[in-house]
Order: structure tokens, then sequence, then C-alpha cells
């Protein structure tokens, strides 16, 4: 058994809460404009950046091999629930309140990608100090 | 408060003797119905569009948050950081489970019934300049999102996994708990920029 603190790993965490980063950034633009529909360049133009942060981060993480995927799976999935509910009630609240066309399509883009980065920054954090059966590399 | 911390590092031997570290559960199960409750009042509340459910939704559960946020980072914290090693994680494992499902559903109830409120009071539709108040509580609230899920949290997760081994890491401990000490600090701080925001909103 090793443990896993001094090993090097591709940069998933930064990676993921930069996605967020940017699509927190396009949702504030969005949110700004209720309850008119916004001009959609920008917000795209953000959202699209950090969809793409997120693909990065899941290449990135989907590229490992000696790794504590059931810590990473215990915890993701946890955090998966929890953050589908969280962005799940934001889109009824939205839905409720009549939003639709492009700014719902934006939101929901936004809150599935919010709902996505956060269990893969915290699976990843606590997978990567768990001890793994052997110290082969990445 | 991150001198405390940096000058009282976790000794492992002394962590893997805790008896509440074998204890430890990271989702106190027992909550979950209370949150599953909470939840269902506020999709009541947005459904029915009842105001004072809504108000009441948004003002407690918001003070709440607030009022945690600034105890932890600016009590809380510090206080944790001067603790013996043994009494750290004694502390340390009972409380950051609560954390974890106290802390999003506070953040959940207040965003969500803070959006239909607004809406409903006609918030959201008023002009700028006044606007930017709205836009100003925005920004915050998205960069207090980054800096508690994409460090305060991620933290606090890895402490307490690293608390239920039977040797724990004294040296990440520490690491992890100055990162979570100031990160809570600086979510406390900007927490008083939302009280400032919000009370301007609600008197304007």
């Amino acid at each position: 058994m090793v443990s896993d603190t001094s090993r090097a790993l591709p940069p998933v965490t930064q990676t993921a809460v930069a996605s967020m980063a940017f699509v927190i950034a396009g949702g504030i633009y969005l949110a700004a404009y209720l309850p008119h529909q916004p001009e959609v360049v920008l917000p795209s133009v953000l959202i699209s950046v950090g969809a793409v942060l997120l693909l990065v981060a899941g290449s990135m993480l989907l590229r490992l091999r000696n790794f504590a995927w059931d810590r990473f799976f215990q915890v993701s999935g946890w955090a998966l629930v929890a953050y589908l509910v969280i962005a799940g009630l934001i889109e009824f609240v939205l839905l409720v309140d009549q939003t639709r066309g492009p700014l719902l399509t934006l939101m929901t883009i936004v809150l599935t990608v919010f709902a996505i980065d956060i269990p893969i920054v915290l699976g990843f954090s606590v997978a990567r100090y768990q001890e793994l059966p052997s110290s082969s590399p990445i | 408060m991150a001198q405390a911390v940096e000058e009282m590092p976790l000794a492992p031997a002394a962590v893997a003797g805790s008896a509440s570290t074998a204890q430890l559960s990271v989702i106190p199960l027992r909550g979950l119905p209370i949150v599953a409750a909470v939840l269902a009042f506020l999709v009541a509340a947005i459904a029915g569009n009842w105001l004072w459910a809504l108000d009441f939704l948004h003002v407690a559960g918001g003070g709440l948050w607030t009022g945690i946020d600034l105890f932890v980072g600016l009590v809380v914290g510090p206080i944790i950081g001067r603790m013996s090693v043994p009494a750290r994680v004694e502390f340390s494992s009972r409380f950051m489970p609560k954390m974890v499902l106290i802390m999003p559903t506070l953040v959940i109830i207040t965003l969500a019934s803070g959006l239909q409120l607004s809406r409903n009071l006609g918030d959201l539709a008023v002009p700028y300049p006044n606007h930017w108040w709205l836009v100003a509580s925005f920004i915050v609230v998205g960069v207090m999102a980054v800096i508690a899920l994409g460090l305060l949290e991620p933290a606090n997760l890895s402490v307490l996994f690293e608390l239920k081994k039977p040797r724990p890491n004294g040296q990440l401990i520490g690491k992890l708990m100055r990162r979570f000490v100031y990160t809570a600090g600086i979510t406390g701080l900007m927490q008083i920029a939302i009280l400032v925001i919000m009370t301007r909103i609600a008197t304007w």
C-alpha cells in the first residue's frame, strides 16, 4: 500500500474549478438580464469554454490508471445526487417563472456543467490522497 | 489564524489513536430526512408562490448561511487552530460531517427562494443604477461559490476521509485545515458584503 500524496497527478481539480468559474460567469451575465432575454453571444462563449474545460478535466481523469476509483465514485456519486437536486431546484424555479428560449437553454447548460464539475472536484480531491494497492505509474 | 494552524501540525500517532475517527461518518444519514423535508417545503413554496414561505426561507436560510460562515470563519476556525491535536481531531470528526449536510441545504434554499422572491416582488425588473446592487449580489455569490466548492469543501471532505484512515497523515491534515480556515475566513468576509447588499436592496 502506498500513500498517494507525493504522486504527480494531472490538474483535474484546477481545470474543473476553471470550468466552474466560466459557467458561473456566464450564468451571472444571464441572470443580470432577468426577467428579460439577454444578448447571448458573450455568455455563450463563456459557457462553451466552461463546457470544453469540463471535457478536458473528464478526459484527464479517464486517462488515470492507478487511481482510487472506488473512493472517487463513492464521493462523486453522493455529490452528483446532491448537486443534481440543487441544479434541478434552480431549473424548477426557472420553469415556474416561464423562462423560455435561449435563456432557458443556456441556463440549463450552466446548471448541467455545474452539477458535473463539483462531483469531479470533490471526488478527485478525496481520491488523490487515498492509498493504492501498488505504486505503478499513472 | 492560519499561523495558529501552522504552529500545531497534527501528529499521525496522536490522530491514529482517536476513538472518534474510527466511528467517523462522512454523511450523517439521520439528517437526510430533515434535508428532504426542508427541500419539499421549498418546492411547495415555489410552486405555490407562497410569499410568506419564500420570504421566510430566504431570510432564515440566508441569515443562517451568513451567520454560520462568519462564525466558523472568524470565530471557530481560529479556535480550532489553537486546540490540542486530539481535541482538534475530536471536534473536526464531529463537526465536519454536520457541515456537509447543513451548508449545501442552506445555500440552495436561500438561492432558490431568493430568485423566486425577487421575481414576485419585482426586484429583478428594477432599472439601473439600482439593478447594479442585484448584479453585485450575483457576482459576490458566484465568487463565493467558486471558493467554497472549489477549495473549501474539497479540503473539508479530504480531511474527513484522512481521519478515517488507520494512520492519518498529520502533515496533510494540517495543510488541508489551513486551506479550510483561510477559505472559510475569505467567504466569511464576503458574507459581510452580502449583508450590505441585501439590506440595501430591502430598503431601496
